[in-house]
């Protein structure tokens, strides 16, 4: 009973809110706010037939490969920056210098060493989304207990068995936090990437279908892309529940 | 105290010079990466243009003005959804799913709905760091002292009153935070949507530098708009420390 309850609280808003979208708009005959109706209807013919290979796909794809590459570089760097006192006082404010830049401006400068191909959107979105998973790396390193590290020496613990257990766990927190804000970066800038220069993908067909005034087929566009949000964002709670799972145990203890 | 503060400016010195080295070896094509002389210098050539300050007023206008309407809007419907417990639990999956929506999906709608002028930017801006605010005040509202609430209900507080005597200082931290966080999103937004919509300012200059080739005017730019960045950061943060001492304070006293 408790279980529909909840349920029933959590879909009242969306439904109601889905609801009153579709009855306004249901005799809109505003060209830019098109009932939601035909909205709808053009989904199917809009996405499920070759777009959903010929321009989603490419986009996930370069998304997912940015986005990698900088969790590799940004959590292996943030790591041993975060060990040394020294070279994070070296590095402090050329980092706060270089995560300052809005990652999008980069696009232009991107542009002139790797033209307009996917390695250029794939460096734009890497080097977006390094600097706060860099950072929080740096900072999860660091407030790793001192104890913790002796206990590790102490046991003799080799350096691999130290790296997996110690420093990547314990830094693990500050990391998925870091993942998660680095995460939004990397869908505008797959967006932003593909609006700029591309022959393909989402923010390409979207801005397509604004300029030929195809206002349905870019509402659905719009709807497409915020799906697709949400979703990565759903996903990334289940891997984060996954990973943190000992760590929401031990906060729950405390 | 000072030995952090010297690294970090030989950790600036470092950067500079190799910004400086890396192009004139010829490692990197100079017309791709110019050295840091040249940048500076068209840097210097930016400053005295009247174009320059006007776009610069323009980015830091949008700035200030989106921000200042997700801040007013997030921080009450915070306070009334997070004071109503029925509020949040109807509206909590609403949040969960419109927060994810990346705001660049918007660019499209808001070029329909206003052009290139700078409401288009507005729209991103304000929507991108709404979020921010929101869902910090509501954790913020959530995580009041329960026994200091119980207390004040025993006492026959009214709703006005607890909320500007329990409610707000005990949230106020967490408020901070949302705009510390809203004011780099919305940076971000405002040069973003200046530089692919064309709306007036910082972003277009970058746009505009890009398509007539200045190379370096463009490296210029984009080191104006990071140095904005940190500006923005360093302040927001500065004002945090003034705002908070008491709270600081409090804390320790109550922790002895």
């Amino acid at each position: 009973m408790r279980f529909i309850r909840s349920i029933a609280t959590a879909t009242v808003l969306p439904v109601l809110l889905v609801a009153a979208w579709w009855f306004t708009s249901l005799g809109s005959d505003d060209f830019f706010w098109p009932p939601l109706r035909d909205i709808l209807t053009e989904v199917p013919s809009t996405w499920f037939e070759g777009r959903l290979g010929a321009d989603v796909a490419p986009s996930l794809l370069r998304l997912s490969a940015g986005y990698s590459l900088a969790l590799a570089i940004g959590i292996s760097a943030g790591l041993a920056i975060g060990l040394s006192a020294p070279l994070r006082q070296y590095c402090e404010p050329v980092f706060e210098f270089l995560r300052s830049i809005p990652p999008p401006v980069l696009v232009p400068i991107i542009m002139l060493f790797a033209g307009i191909g996917d390695s250029m959107k794939i460096v734009v979105i890497a080097f977006g989304c390094v600097w706060p998973i860099l950072l929080n790396s740096v900072e999860g390193a660091r407030s790793i207990d001192e104890v913790l590290h002796d206990t590790a020496r102490v046991y003799g613990l080799g350096p691999a068995a130290r790296f997996r257990h110690l420093l990547l766990r314990g830094a693990s927190p500050h990391i998925v936090t870091g993942a998660r804000q680095a995460l939004s970066i990397a869908i505008i800038l797959v967006v932003i990437s593909e609006m700029f220069a591309a022959s393909n993908g989402l923010g390409f067909t979207i801005v397509q279908f604004q300029r030929s005034f195809a206002i349905p087929q870019m509402w659905s566009g719009i709807l497409l892309l915020g799906a697709i949000g949400v979703i990565l964002a759903l996903v990334f709670k289940l891997v984060e529940n996954r990973v943190l799972a000992w760590y929401f145990g031990l906060r729950r203890k405390q | 105290m000072r030995a952090p503060w010297r690294r970090g400016l030989v950790g600036v010195g470092v950067f500079v010079a190799l910004l400086e080295v890396v192009p004139r070896t010829g490692l990197v094509d100079p017309g791709y990466l110019p050295t840091a002389g040249t940048i500076a210098g068209a840097l210097g050539e930016q400053l005295s243009r009247e174009a320059f300050w006007s776009a610069l007023l323009d980015t830091l206008r949008g700035w200030s003005i989106g921000l200042g309407i997700a801040v007013v809007a997030g921080v009450a419907a915070g306070i009334v959804i997070g004071v109503v417990p029925a509020l949040r639990a109807f509206t909590a999956s609403t949040v969960e799913f419109l927060r994810p929506i990346p705001s660049v999906a918007l660019i499209p709608l808001a070029v329909l709905m206003f052009g290139t002028s700078m409401q288009s930017t507005l729209v991103l801006i304000v929507y991108a760091s709404f979020w921010q605010v929101l869902v910090q005040v509501l954790d913020g509202v959530r995580d009041v002292d329960p026994v200091t609430q119980e207390t004040a209900r025993s006492y026959g507080f009214a709703v006005p009153t607890r909320i500007r005597v329990v409610v707000w200082p005990a949230a106020l931290p967490n408020v901070i935070t949302g705009i510390r966080l809203a004011a780099t999103v919305a940076l971000v937004l405002a040069i973003t949507g200046e530089l692919v919509i064309g709306s007036p300012g910082l972003g277009r200059q970058i746009a505009l530098a890009q398509s007539a080739g200045a190379v370096e005017a463009m490296y210029g730019l984009v080191v104006v708009a990071g140095l904005l960045g940190v500006a923005v950061n360093l302040s927001i943060r500065a004002a945090e420390r003034r705002l908070l001492r008491w709270h600081v304070s409090v804390r320790r006293e109550n922790a002895v």
